[in-house]
């Protein structure tokens, strides 16, 4: 009788140490598998600056599409590594690099030269050519990229797709 | 033929697979289920077909950002089959969709949701967003422009979470931007993850048409009360139920087998969606579109008021959320009928009326430019003056064409200014232009004063 109870509790210990060990083995198990889907997260937030041609080449007031690879490419990316950007000579030691993403969605935004706006293709966004909202449903001003020059180079600084957040 | 036969009985002597089925071909169903109730097995006929021509598809698919398209367009013009195979899950696609919101109506219509199968539909409301984020990743699977700029767009809305947001883009995309890894990333979602959890849900809901029963078709005044329901049930088969098979089964089968006939005969007609231009984040002049089952999506986000929309993208779907999981656990019992629950007409009538109209709005979406429209040409502006001339030629030029219509020609986003000189003075033309206002930008600062004055003149020319 005795013997049995001991049993009984020797089972059940030995029951429950098999039920954490496997618990902790599923969470040792899980951390890389959760972790490789949030791992996005960690990676430190690459920005580098990349040349788009000669200072000389842009004319003061114009706005032209330029594009560059983009911050975060793989060896394997293809031509999805490239980034574009509307790049305004304001004046002489002056550039403005706007995002070629509508606040909106995301979508690519056209600028027009004549008329001097940005159209988004999606919804029909409008912004004017300082980048400021114009008409549409976009909720904020076209987004900018940091540029300088650096030898004569316009350098624009490649940086994440901007996420219109609430 | 005995000698099959001989195999047949020993294979099912010792797997019991008789056994098991039996069971469930013969169990009782209430005699007057019909032809409303093939909606539910039909989209599981048609997740079976993703599945197989699904795995048909892996073979020949190259999961990786740079080459996804290159091998998209070997399965569609070279690879033997190919183009069939994309066309069945393409329309297999488009059919689960389309089921299971007929189902999904046909359950709410009936009340079926009611004691006991509250976990019926939260299982099936839980299917249905799974459902549709299939769509959606394999819609992006196809990467192509349209591809690349439909990812931008997701993220974009996951943008719009509180606080999460970026974080939600970014997991999302793989990356800050899109990177190497986003479509290795998105091919696990689409053909890993989800499934696996379709597979589970699946299983879950099926077991519980098993367990609880086929909701019997309401009658009017036949109200569940979960305190008898149970046995009346239980009663109502031993006096009058049929065995599923074939009593039940065959309408389910028959009509499975019409879906399935369909999305094939498609498929080799009308064949898979085109692919679009190469995927190039750097070529703008691309112009995406979702697939016909989110063009109403497409359309809503155009057409929602500016103010409420970021608040809206974040909030609605938790609210359909909970709407979806509240909604058969406060009202469980009770009349089942459709024609006592005039409400339930009335909400499905709006929702479906609402999803119609944007779906159909979206398809034309006047509100984008219409970039692709050519100048006007000298007949259109007809004989007039040489200010008003220019003036024409400034309606092209200054863009005015991609959203007004002049004669028939131009975008649809803004008003029809064919007739504007019969309807607006020269004044409130001139105002208009200079200021915009609503969804038009203010045009005073990029035109000149001979501009605006030509611009005017060619608008005042236009009458009935
Ligand atoms: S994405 Fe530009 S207006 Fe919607």
């Amino acid at each position: 009788m005795k013997n049995d109870l001991n049993m009984d509790s020797r089972r059940s210990f030995i029951i429950k140490l098999l039920g954490i060990s496997g618990g902790i083995l599923a969470i040792i198990i899980s951390i890389p598998v959760i972790g490789v889907f949030l791992e996005p997260l960690a990676r430190k937030k690459p920005e580098m600056w990349r040349s788009v041609g000669n200072v000389d080449k842009f004319k003061t007031g114009e706005t032209v599409l330029v594009d560059f690879p983009n911050s975060s490419s793989l060896p394997w990316t293809g031509t999805v590594s490239k980034t574009a950007s509307w790049l305004r000579r304001v004046s002489d030691t002056q550039f403005i690099a706007f995002s070629v993403h509508c606040t909106h969605l995301g979508c690519p935004v056209h600028w027009l030269p004549d008329a001097e706006i940005f159209l988004c293709p999606c919804h029909g966004g409008v912004f004017n050519k300082d980048g400021s909202y114009a008409a549409g449903p976009p909720p904020k001003d076209l987004s900018q990229y940091p540029v300088r020059i650096e030898k004569n180079e316009v350098q624009i600084l490649a940086s994440p797709i901007p996420i219109t957040t609430l | 033929m005995k000698t099959l036969r001989k195999i047949w009985k020993w294979f099912d002597d010792r797997t019991g697979t008789t056994e098991a089925i039996n069971p469930l071909a013969d169990h009782l169903v209430p005699p007057d289920a019909n032809w409303l109730y093939v909606f539910g097995s039909a989209t599981l006929f048609c997740f079976i077909l993703q599945v197989v021509t699904g795995l048909a598809l892996a073979f020949l698919y190259q999961p990786s950002t740079g080459p996804a398209y290159e091998s998209l367009k070997y399965i569609t013009y070279q690879a033997h089959f190919g183009h069939f195979l994309r066309g069945i899950h393409y329309f297999g696609a488009s059919a689960m969709i389309l089921l299971v919101g007929i189902h999904m109506i046909r359950v709410y219509l009936m009340a079926a949701f009611k004691y006991p199968r509250e976990m019926s539909w939260i299982s099936g409301s839980i299917l249905l967003v799974l459902t549709v984020t299939m769509g959606f990743t394999g819609q992006l699977l196809r990467w192509d422009s349209n591809g690349i700029w439909s990812a931008i767009v997701g993220a974009e809305q996951a943008g719009r979470i509180p606080f999460f947001g970026k974080a939600v883009a970014r997991i999302f995309l793989g990356g800050e931007t899109i990177t190497g890894l986003t479509v290795s990333r998105f091919f696990s979602i689409h053909v890993f993850l989800i499934p696996a959890m379709l597979f589970a849900l699946i299983g879950l809901h099926l077991y519980m048409v098993v367990r609880n029963g086929i909701s019997e078709p309401p009658k009017t005044g036949n109200k569940v009360d979960p305190a008898n329901y149970r046995k009346w049930y239980q009663k109502m088969l031993k006096d009058k139920g049929v065995p599923f098979w074939p009593n039940a089964g065959w309408r389910d089968l028959a009509f499975g087998v019409l879906v399935i006939l369909v999305i094939v005969i498609l498929s080799l007609i009308v064949g898979p969606p085109e692919i679009g231009k190469p995927p190039d984040p750097t070529d703008i002049y691309a112009n995406p579109r979702p697939d016909w089952y989110f063009m109403w999506i497409f359309a809503l986000f155009a057409l929602m008021p500016r103010e409420i929309e970021s608040v809206a993208i974040a909030f609605s779907p938790v609210i359909l959320g909970i709407v979806l999981i509240l909604l058969p656990l406060i009202n469980n019992k009770g009349e089942r009928s459709p024609l006592r629950r005039p409400w339930a007409i009335a909400i499905v009538t709006i929702i479906v009326t609402m999803v119609a109209s944007f779906w159909y709005i979206g398809q034309k979406s006047p509100w984008s430019p219409a970039f692709q429209t050519k100048p006007l040409s000298q007949e259109v502006i007809g004989n007039v003056s040489t200010n008003a001339r220019d003036g024409g030629d400034l309606f092209y030029k200054k863009a005015c064409i991609y959203c007004h219509t002049v004669s028939g020609y131009g975008g649809k986003r803004g008003p029809d200014l064919s007739y504007v000189g019969s309807r607006l003075t020269s004044e409130q033309i001139t105002i208009k232009i200079v200021n915009g206002g609503g969804n038009m930008p203010s045009f005073g600062a990029s035109l000149t004063g001979k501009d605006l004055n030509d611009l005017t003149t060619f608008l005042l020319t236009r009458k009935k």
